[in-house]
């Protein structure tokens, strides 16, 4: 049993923080818009440090904070190491949890940092994840960037940073449960299909949510996948209704709600930070849905173990929210 | 549902990427490519004298010249995920592949970023092209001697 349900757990605050080609997409609000993928420095790996950093410093002193009021900082990213994670927690004096699952960082942050939350010693945590695209190919591409044509099932990797405050003060939005995915694998071993890789996954993971919480699939005004992208998404579906006879209506992916279809961006768009942003700066903004199930879907492959053609394991993990003030 | 229904699922509902229309592309621009070559290897030979060998050795140069140009101000990525292999399989994308890696890992230091990584992808060209240049060679002296 991986389920857990939440008392009075609350997301208190996001700070968003878009890329060049996100800040002109589908999305609607955003606290920060990056003009550059350099975003003032010299490499992109410590542009996306950057980035992280930023998010930290508008979370704090969004809601007149200082790193010493923070118990806890949990998060992670795309780099070698989780190094964008390190390089940006360095600036704070806060404790600091690294924690990786590829494009299911960002629920697995809230989830860790709830579980801290339930704790007394634990009143403040930050979550933060980000992907920069550049980096992110230079992590996973065929060996050199050379603009080399892409199949349409690939996806492209949101530039954006993320930072939530998480307390036990009653905010807007609460953490209402959470099931821990497990890893599973298909045989699929095409890294350019990363969303029929993470499809099963979500789609288990889904189910198991359901059952252990002895819910129906209807009580979710909206089930949000993360980067599954266009085609995983259909897949996703397609496997849920054939495995499970359970047809999903009220379901979206979040990579297939970010780019306009003129952006060029083959499946959709992909990464850690792709969920939560979607999640922050379009969904929540229609105010529309007030039970949201976010499910973070991520590949865990290397570069190393691709190019040895083994499939590739995925894992997913599930937070169901609810939306107080839908406005 | 097993693995191999899944797989199948999944080729079900993938797109199929249109390979017909990617290699006419391809055969157009690579061709064009060919052609403006050809048009320099002639201007060379009939308005500078060169020789035909000359002219060739020249036309290389100005292509590898134009393609790493390209590259370094940014436009060539563009062209050649457009133009599919068209632009890759001519010697501007031999170019165009290590002018983009030395661009790419030039922060990484001289040693350990642009030389360990110049010839990253182009290793496998020069490679794979000395080992099939030599067993052409080999056959050919088989066969005639």
């Amino acid at each position: 049993m991986a389920s857990l349900k939440f008392n009075n757990i609350y997301l208190n605050d996001y700070v968003t923080l878009a890329g060049p080609l996100e800040s002109n997409s589908k999305l609607k609000k955003l606290d920060f818009q990056m003009d550059d993928y350099y975003y003032g420095e010299k490499t992109f790996e410590q542009a996306q440090a950057k980035m992280q950093r930023v998010v930290i410093d508008r979370i704090l002193e969004k809601n007149k904070l200082n790193g010493t009021d923070i118990d806890l900082l949990v998060g992670g990213d795309l780099l070698d190491q989780i190094s964008a994670t390190s390089y940006a927690s360095k600036y704070f004096p806060i404790s600091l949890l690294g924690i990786y699952s590829a494009c299911a960082t960002f629920p697995e942050s809230l989830i860790v940092g709830s579980m801290f939350l339930t704790s007394k010693n634990i009143k403040k945590v930050i979550g933060i994840t980000s992907s920069h695209n550049l980096s992110a190919e230079r992590q996973f591409r065929y060996p050199i960037e050379y603009g080399s044509p892409k199949v349409h099932t690939s996806t492209f990797t949101a530039t954006a940073g993320i930072s939530t405050l998480l307390t036990k003060d009653e905010g807007k939005i609460k953490i209402e449960s959470a099931t821990i995915g497990k890893v599973v694998e298909m045989g699929v071993s095409d890294a350019n299909n990363l969303g029929a890789v993470m499809a099963p996954a979500a789609a288990e993971v889904l189910h198991e949510h359901l059952n252990e919480l002895n819910r129906d699939v209807d009580y979710y005004d909206l089930i949000l996948t993360g980067d599954l992208g266009c085609v995983g998404s259909d897949i996703f579906k397609e496997y849920f209704k054939r495995k499970y006879g359970i047809y999903l209506r009220k379901h979206l992916d979040a990579g297939c709600e970010l780019y306009l279809k003129s952006q060029d961006t083959y499946a959709g768009g992909s990464g850690p930070a792709c969920l939560p942003l979607v999640l922050f700066s379009k969904i929540l903004n229609l105010g529309k849905y007030k039970k949201i199930l976010i499910i973070g879907t991520g590949a865990l492959h290397s570069r190393t173990f691709v190019n040895q053609k083994t499939p590739i394991p995925a894992i997913a993990h599930a937070v169901s929210l609810e939306v107080n003030d839908v406005h | 549902m097993n693995k191999e229904e899944y797989q199948k699922l999944v080729k079900e509902l993938s797109p199929k990427e249109p390979k017909l229309k990617n290699a006419i592309i391809a055969f157009l621009v690579g061709g064009l490519v060919g052609f403006i070559g050809e048009v320099i290897v002639n201007i060379l030979m009939e308005s500078f004298g060169f020789s035909r060998v000359d002219s060739c050795a020249w036309l290389a140069f100005i292509l590898i010249l134009f393609a790493s140009f390209m590259t370094a101000i940014g436009k060539f990525d563009n062209w050649v995920s457009k133009a599919k292999c068209g632009l890759i399989i001519p010697t501007t994308g031999f170019a165009h592949s290590i002018q983009s890696a030395c661009l790419d890992y030039k922060k990484d230091g001289l040693i350990t970023g642009i030389g360990a990584n110049i010839f990253k992808l182009a290793g496998s060209v020069i490679l794979y092209g000395i080992v099939s240049a030599f067993l052409l060679v080999l056959i050919k002296v088989v066969i005639y001697g």
